[in-house]
């Protein structure tokens, strides 16, 4: 065991914090989740990918640095602690591109991962469908082949940012005779192309972070099928794995939402009282717990061990205790806690509430905590299913 | 950065384990439960052959100089098989600090013995003076006014008290403070004293994950072998719900007593923050553990012929030891805020 950093790893962590100070933008950008904001934040992708920042641990070939699992929890921390944006293109480069890495064809890998990563072409989840939310394999919209390719027909939900990104991913039936999780397909498929209709949903705090995407007939070429035909759930299941596991939420970012709260609490602790102390210094040494958590899990996966049903353990750790960080910080700014952004009077500029919200979601998105406590309990504890 | 054992540290684990499984089953902790002492005894002694009692002394002193980092996984095991015997103050923390501050003439009379397993020693920190297993102890390591003790047990009175885990045959430490029972007075106790309790904080907190370990699998065997309405009670959500939160409390602890393990051996400057934070989690996982264990046995846990409530009842001792939740908690506060 060896819990100090290399003498690389300090360098890297260096040069990230030096670029970061001289490049995140000094005001805040609108909220990634709304049109306006959409396009600040893909300039700054863009300013994060030409210094290659983008995705730091892809092959150089790509945009990337080659970093190790280490050095990309390491650009987190600096990235979240230095108040950059939230990342847009995420769905694409966490989501997406370890699915192509793994089983992308190199046609596949070249077209779609530098524009992925620099903003060109931005990507948008489609998972759920009106009737298939925790039970995925539900799913009915289909794939019908014709010619070079194929056709697809169905409704896609809470789809993030779907209405100002450029490409979809998800599933489709392909052979309609075989049930539930098989007979899926995992396709990629364009939003502005003849037949689709992407409607925007705003969300709980009323960015138009969601959409629903319908599609009638749309053509999609046999190049943008990942992974063979009907085996799409395999395909996906990798996916899930990693969001939940360590690549959506690096402990960085809630390392930084506790030293926010820490400022917070520095600012108005004459109002907050002894209980609420406690709770600030839970929320911190619970982003501590998240964070040597995940040390010792990229240890484990830097050794090829599979992380496996583990990444449930890590979903319901992080999204529980980033509702209640919010909730500490609004406990904190007491009768104002309702301003909304741009309030004139909102403490933080009403970050808190809109945070609180945001936060909220976490239980529910990458498989509700529900379902991800009965995988633990199934997988990792080996209870009975039935 | 790379956060995992050796295949050393893992064998010894697992020597540990062997031991303790053969010799100190549930039985053994129960017979401890009712005075008998025989044979948690003899796995001292078991155990001492292994090496294990020398592990911190220094090499001169016959020990093989390792470190809390060495020493995690076995406390880990010996809170798994709820192991009713001092081996943190004697082992984690009383050789180390024996050697640092015992007079030569103290050193002469007790290391050897203690490195070789022949003695036990007990603790009482400032404020602590309430000891397990004082009674059946040979030595007592003492802080009073900020000095160190080193008292033979035959000139100290224990009063009996009675812990509800009935196993610690605990009792209050009274001796008087002469000039013949102090330790080395040309070196930095405060100090030494200060390691001394984070020491046995880390291995109060690696027994506390050990014993949460135990209570997690005991519910989870139960949980799939108790059947009601024609099938287990394991298969009903509302218990794996229970049985999954237990696990998450119980795995985000183990990640940070390793790591204050590792501050500890290294002496990082951070170590005391570590330690409070290890010893934080593991007790709040420790206790939620314990419940979680109790509701899922129901009735047949709430007995004390089963064996659940030996290993619940030391979780609760433990997790105020050395340190409740709010001691170390302001010790934290204090760094952060």
């Amino acid at each position: 065991m060896d819990l100090d950093f290399t003498e690389s790893e300090n360098a890297f962590r260096q040069e990230c914090r030096d670029w970061l100070e001289a490049h995140v933008p000094r005001e805040p950008l609108a909220s990634g989740d709304t049109r306006e904001g959409f396009s600040q934040h893909l300039e700054w992708e863009r300013k994060l990918f030409d210094a290659g920042w983008a995705a730091v641990s892809w092959p150089t070939q790509y945009g990337g640095r080659e970093a190790s699992l280490v050095e990309w929890l390491i650009f987190e921390e600096e990235y979240y602690l230095a108040g950059a944006p939230n990342r847009v293109t995420q769905n694409g480069i966490f989501l997406l591109a370890p699915t192509l890495f793994e089983f992308g064809t190199e046609e596949q890998k070249e077209r779609i991962l530098r524009p992925m990563a620099r903003g060109d072409v931005t990507w948008a989840q489609a998972w759920s469908e009106p009737n298939a939310g925790s039970d995925l394999a539900a799913l009915k919209s289909t794939a019908r082949r014709v010619d070079g390719g194929w056709r697809l027909s169905g409704q896609k939900t809470w789809s993030t940012r779907a209405a100002f990104c450029d490409m979809a991913y998800g599933l489709f039936r392909t052979d309609p005779a075989q049930a539930r999780h098989r007979g899926l397909t995992y396709f990629m498929f364009p939003l502005h192309a003849e037949g689709v209709t992407v409607r925007g949903v705003d969300r709980l705090d009323g960015d138009e972070g969601f959409a629903e995407i319908f599609l009638e007939d749309v053509f999609v070429s046999d190049a943008d099928v990942i992974g063979e035909t009907n085996e799409g759930w395999g395909v996906a299941m990798a996916t899930t794995s990693s969001e939940r596991g360590l690549s959506l939420r690096s402990p960085g970012r809630f390392m930084a939402t506790a030293a926010r709260l820490i400022d917070l609490h520095r600012r108005y602790q004459d109002r907050a009282g002894p209980a609420l102390r406690d709770e600030v210094i839970r929320a911190w040494m619970d982003a501590q717990a998240y964070r040597w958590f995940t040390f010792q899990t990229v240890t484990r996966m830097m050794q090829e061990e599979s992380i496996g049903a583990d990444s449930s353990m890590n979903k319901v750790f992080w999204s529980e205790m980033d509702v209640r960080t919010h909730e500490t910080a609004l406990s904190i700014i007491g009768a104002l806690q309702e301003l909304d952004e741009r309030a004139p009077s909102a403490i933080d500029d009403g970050q808190w509430m809109k945070g609180f919200q945001f936060a909220l979601a976490g239980p529910i998105y990458a498989g509700t905590n529900e379902i991800q406590r009965n995988i633990i309990a199934e997988r990792v504890l080996g209870l009975p299913r039935k | 950065m790379r956060f995992a054992f050796t295949d050393d540290q893992k064998m010894l684990r697992d020597t540990v384990r062997e031991v303790l499984q053969r010799e100190c089953p549930p039985e053994v902790v129960r017979a401890a439960w009712e005075g008998r002492h025989e044979g948690a005894k003899a796995v001292w002694s078991t155990l001492a052959e292994t090496g294990l009692m020398g592990m911190t002394a220094s090499e001169e002193a016959g020990g093989m100089a390792m470190t809390a980092l060495d020493l995690v996984l076995p406390l880990e095991e010996t809170g798994y098989a709820a192991w009713p015997a001092p081996i943190v103050d004697t082992v984690a923390v009383g050789i180390p600090l024996l050697e640092a501050a015992g007079t030569e003439e103290q050193k002469e009379r007790w290391l050897p013995a203690a490195v070789a397993g022949r003695i036990r020693i007990v603790l009482s920190f400032e404020g602590q003076d309430v000891v397990a297993h004082a009674a059946s102890s040979d030595l007592l390591i003492a802080e009073r006014d900020g000095a160190a003790f080193c008292v033979p047990m035959a000139e100290v009175t224990v009063v009996p008290e009675q812990s509800v885990d009935r196993s610690r045959d605990l009792g209050r430490v009274s001796f008087d403070v002469g000039p013949r029972s102090r330790m080395r007075q040309d070196i930095d106790a405060g100090a030494l004293l200060s390691l001394a309790r984070d020491r046995a904080a880390l291995g109060t907190a690696a027994r506390l994950i050990g014993l949460s370990r135990r209570m997690l699998d005991m519910a989870v065997q139960y949980a799939k072998d108790r059947e009601q309405f024609g099938k287990p009670i394991g298969t009903q959500q509302a218990v794996k719900h229970r049985l999954a939160n237990a696990l998450i409390e119980q795995e985000f602890a183990r990640p940070l007593v390793y790591r204050a393990a590792w501050c500890l051996a290294t002496s990082a400057p951070e170590a005391p923050t570590a330690v409070s934070l290890a010893k934080i989690y593991a007790g709040q996982a420790a206790q939620f553990v314990a419940k979680q264990a109790l509701q899922v046995h129901g009735a047949i846990g709430y007995t004390i012929e089963y064996d659940l409530h030996m290993w619940m009842k030391r979780a609760w001792a433990l997790a105020a030891a050395h340190g409740d939740a709010a001691h170390h908690r302001e010790r934290i506060g204090r760094q952060i805020l």
